[in-house]
């Protein structure tokens, strides 16, 4: 499942969907939450803008949750992705993943959140206190 | 038609995010639509000449040789920074 969205979410409440979307199947529930810092290379950040190209976000994302559901297996897994205006502390994207064994959970959350990073069609523009500017990819 | 598409920093520096425009007679690949584009002016020729820039058609990433057709969606933005 992806959602890209505007709005919260509550990532209490999509784990436990997560786990009862395939009762008694999964062992195991991995999940990372990215979140909006207060300071990116030594300055202030007030807010963050996030842009995306709609309709490529939504292939993009749901192209990386049919391979990492290839490669392992999964129980269930979902992928949301915020996008407009955040501040700092505000969650920007979430990553879940259910099996039936730890390894494999593990394993494809890692590949989910970082391929996510260099393949859809997201861009983050931080508010300083006195300026905008884009982010820059982080060296790989 | 072609439908053109442009984002983040780069459509910021060009100062439009989308485009519609009739696809030029002699251009049949993204180097030859790129140069047609940056044929406009200064602004243009600069934005456009960003080796870092990627390009997508019909929303799938391309190599820089893609061919293009009549009726193509094709985006050129710069590397992406979500998660």
């Amino acid at each position: 499942m992806i959602r890209v969205q505007t709005e919260d979410f509550d990532p209490g409440a999509e784990i436990e969907q997560l786990r009862h979307r395939n009762k008694g199947q999964a062992g195991a529930v991995v999940s990372f939450i990215g979140l909006v810092r207060d300071l990116n290379a030594g300055d202030t950040v007030t807010q963050m803008t996030l842009e995306h190209y709609p309709g490529m976000t939504e292939k993009a994302l749901s192209g990386i949750e049919l391979e990492a559901n290839d490669r392992w297996e999964l129980t269930a897994s979902i992928i949301i992705h915020r996008v407009g205006p955040l501040v700092p502390d505000d969650n920007i994207v979430f990553v879940a993943v259910a099996s039936q064994h730890r390894q494999q959970a593990f394993r494809a959350c890692e590949f989910m959140i970082d391929t996510l990073k260099t393949n859809a069609p997201f861009w983050k523009q931080e508010t300083l206190p006195d300026s905008t500017r884009w982010v820059e990819p982080a060296e790989t | 038609m072609i439908q053109l598409r442009y984002f983040a920093s780069l459509r910021e520096s060009l100062g439009i995010g989308d485009e519609q425009i009739e696809l030029p007679e002699d251009v049949h690949d993204l180097p030859g639509l790129t140069r047609w584009l940056q044929g406009r002016d200064a602004t243009w020729a600069s934005a456009l000449a960003n080796k870092r820039l990627h390009t997508a058609i019909n929303q799938e990433i391309v190599k820089p040789d893609a061919t293009v057709t009549d009726g193509d969606e094709i985006a050129w933005f710069p590397p992406v920074t979500g998660g």
